[in-house]
């Protein structure tokens, strides 16, 4: 039983690791497996693909768009599974499915967890489940050792911190600031405080999130965290330039790594 | 089923709990806490006894309506007028409550959602009162069917933020009302308007409303000698309802029923029956039947009335439901828009679209039950901000052809 993120934050801890995120189905399913190879040819070391869901209440306008675009263009849950696989055929990179609840829900469990373990995928990480909620979600991840990321906030306190690093496993998705997904000219300086707390409460793997947008921006956050987290300026790419454009800006924002 | 009105959150059997983004949980953790205080001070009871003595105009009174009742199979009829409420509906006795917590826990911004208009109206007044910064979230199409109560909102100071994402209504507000939530938690409180969302909303707007079947329960006693049949009131998210339905959960004689907008019916894809025709699922923060596709998608509702065309309910009906303990019957547009008329036009009281289909299932059980029974309807809001969606209806606006 083995994480596949644990792996690659051990070995590449030393650089600092960039997780790219891209909506599943955005602007179709195929573009969007070229897009995240793309981003993995170009020094992303970990995907986080997003399920659109009708209801994202922690995305802001840019990835609302790209979400509600792959809803109206048909996207169905069960494509994910092929799309999961059909990038994991193509570069070496865990993909992590980022997930509202209700979709997992309704799918069923246990169902998801098989069914994406069957497809090479690495987990999920959860926006809207909280560990104490999380009971089956924690059960089917065990059962078919899944890794599962839980979120920190600036505002949780030291109990919830030990929670999400205690119920995690793979890495802690740390938010850098009270707010939703959108490029940000500041990383909030709350970041580096929630990543030294999730240190305190043990925390291995620790991942900055929500407002990442430039090389520099990637630079200051792995001075402190393992991992940058970006994902709406990689949409924006995408929905402007293609794959390729998702590509160069994950090349530079690469170059921000230690 | 002896102790239902006992029943707190977060969980009400399979339903309710916290699904949202953990940068909330502290927010919900000081407000259950501030809560559970603020139930327990009688100095919070005696603020809120006052507001709703000297402001809301409580008690409000019950009407019995027997040339309505004629058309219900000679049934006895009784109003709970939540209409003759300042604001013009049930939604102010949750507002002055929220109002008066947030003042509690040092919050100065109100941010809320609204379909109707009416819980935005009833916000936006506390706000005034309080002198507090207030931000209403309402759904662009619901901005255009409710053009009046967005020009009251705004005259009470408040600012009316139509959404433009999703479908443009009442969960689409939710959403955008979240998303506000999250960054700016520090100083505002979400004056969440129905008893949906995450813990300790459900309870706690319950809680706020209870009243309702408090003062109608004793008020029936004294005019009939005996508790009613049954308790009707119409379900959009269902803070009505349960205001209404709570001081009777426990009486295992009283029939307690949910009337949902079935729209143009529930063979149809537009209606809003949540109860009727969904399944559960996750929706804004709490497990409870909603309408969704086989993805678990939230599909959009329809409702002629703007305040019950939400996709979700919250989680004591559903749980209500499963028990058995209340049972839920949709009505449609057309349905609620002729006992809108029907009482207008029996009694002089002309009653909000949403209510209006809580007297159409009054209707349809005076009828099933004949002249013995004894209904009690939460008229629950006037009707004066539906003028232009009934004038169309109806065709009666001059000019209009």
């Amino acid at each position: 039983m083995s994480s596949q993120v644990n792996g690659v934050f051990e070995e590449r801890r030393e650089h600092g690791l960039l997780i790219g995120y891209l909506p599943l189905g955005f602007p179709t399913v195929d573009a969007s497996v070229d897009a995240a190879v793309a981003l993995v040819e170009n020094g992303v070391d970990i995907l986080e693909m997003g399920l659109p869901y009708s209801d994202p209440v922690m995305d802001g306008l840019v990835i609302q768009r790209a979400t509600n675009t792959a809803l109206e263009a048909g996207f169905r849950l069960s494509q994910t599974f092929d799309a999961v696989a059909a990038i994991r055929a193509r570069v070496d990179a865990p993909v992590l499915v980022m997930t509202y609840f209700n979709p997992i829900l309704q799918y069923g469990v246990d169902a998801f967890a098989r069914d994406l373990a069957a497809s090479g995928g690495a987990g999920l990480i959860t926006p809207d489940l909280i560990p104490d909620e999380a009971k089956e979600w924690l059960g089917a991840a065990e059962a078919n050792d899944l890794d599962r990321v839980f979120l920190a906030a600036p505002s949780s306190s030291e109990t919830r911190l030990s929670s999400a690093t205690t119920n995690s496993r793979g890495f802690v998705y740390a938010v850098s600031t009270m707010g939703i997904t959108g490029a940000r000219n500041d990383v909030d300086s709350a970041a580096r405080g929630v990543v030294s707390r999730l240190r305190d409460s043990g925390a291995k793997n620790i991942g900055v999130g929500l407002g990442i947008s430039t090389t520099e921006q990637v630079t200051e956050v792995l001075e402190y965290a393992d991992a940058a987290i970006v994902g709406s300026a990689l949409v924006s790419a995408l929905a402007y330039g293609g794959a390729q454009a998702a590509g160069a800006l994950a090349s530079q924002l690469s170059a921000g790594k230690r | 089923m002896t102790n239902l009105r006992a029943q707190k959150g977060p969980y009400f059997g399979d339903f309710g709990g916290r699904y949202v983004p953990e940068s909330l949980i502290a927010a919900l953790d000081e407000l259950a806490e501030a809560y559970e205080l603020a139930k327990i001070d009688p100095t919070f009871g005696e603020e809120l006894a006052h507001l709703h003595a000297t402001y809301t105009g409580r008690p409000s009174i019950i009407t019995e309506v027997p040339r309505f009742a004629q058309h219900a199979g000679g049934a006895r009829i009784i109003l709970k007028r939540e209409d003759l409420n300042h604001t013009g509906s049930h939604k102010i006795n949750n507002v002055l409550g929220q109002a008066l917590l947030a003042r509690r826990i040092g919050k100065t911004r109100l941010i809320a959602e609204t379909g109707a208009g009416q819980h935005g109206v009833a916000t936006a007044t506390a706000a005034a009162l309080f002198g507090m910064e207030c931000i209403v979230y309402m759904g662009e199409v619901d901005t255009q069917r409710q053009a009046l109560n967005v020009a009251r909102m705004r005259l009470l100071g408040a600012e009316v933020v139509p959404v433009t994402t999703g479908s443009r209504t009442l969960k689409d507000a939710i959403n955008e009302a979240l998303r506000d939530w999250v960054a700016n938690v520090d100083n505002t409180h979400y004056l969440l308007g129905t008893v949906a969302g995450p813990h300790p909303f459900p309870q706690m707007v319950r809680d706020f409303h209870k009243i309702i079947g408090e003062e109608a329960r004793e008020q029936v006693l004294a005019l009939t000698g005996a508790l009613p049949d049954a308790v009707i009131a119409c379900v959009g998210g269902g803070s009505n309802a349960i205001g209404i339905f709570h001081a009777f959960l426990d009486d295992a004689g009283v029939d307690l029923i949910g009337c949902e907008a079935a729209g143009r019916g529930i063979d149809t894809l537009e209606h809003a029956a949540t109860l009727t025709r969904g399944r559960p699922g996750v929706l804004h923060g709490a497990r409870s039947y909603m309408l969704q596709d086989a993805d678990g998608q939230t599909m959009e509702s329809h409702s002629i009335s703007a305040g019950l065309d939400y996709p979700g309910v919250g989680p004591e009906h559903s749980w209500l439901k499963d028990l058995g303990r209340a049972s839920y019957r949709p009505i449609t547009d057309a349905d609620a828009m002729s006992a809108l008329r029907l009482l207008s036009q029996t009694e002089g009281i002309i009653p909000a679209i949403e209510t209006a289909h809580g007297l159409a299932g009054a209707l349809e059980v005076g009828r099933e039950r004949g002249p013995n029974a004894t209904l009690l309807i939460n008229l629950s809001g006037r009707g004066d901000k539906d003028m232009q969606t009934a004038g169309e209806y109806f065709g009666i606006l001059d000019g209009a052809s």
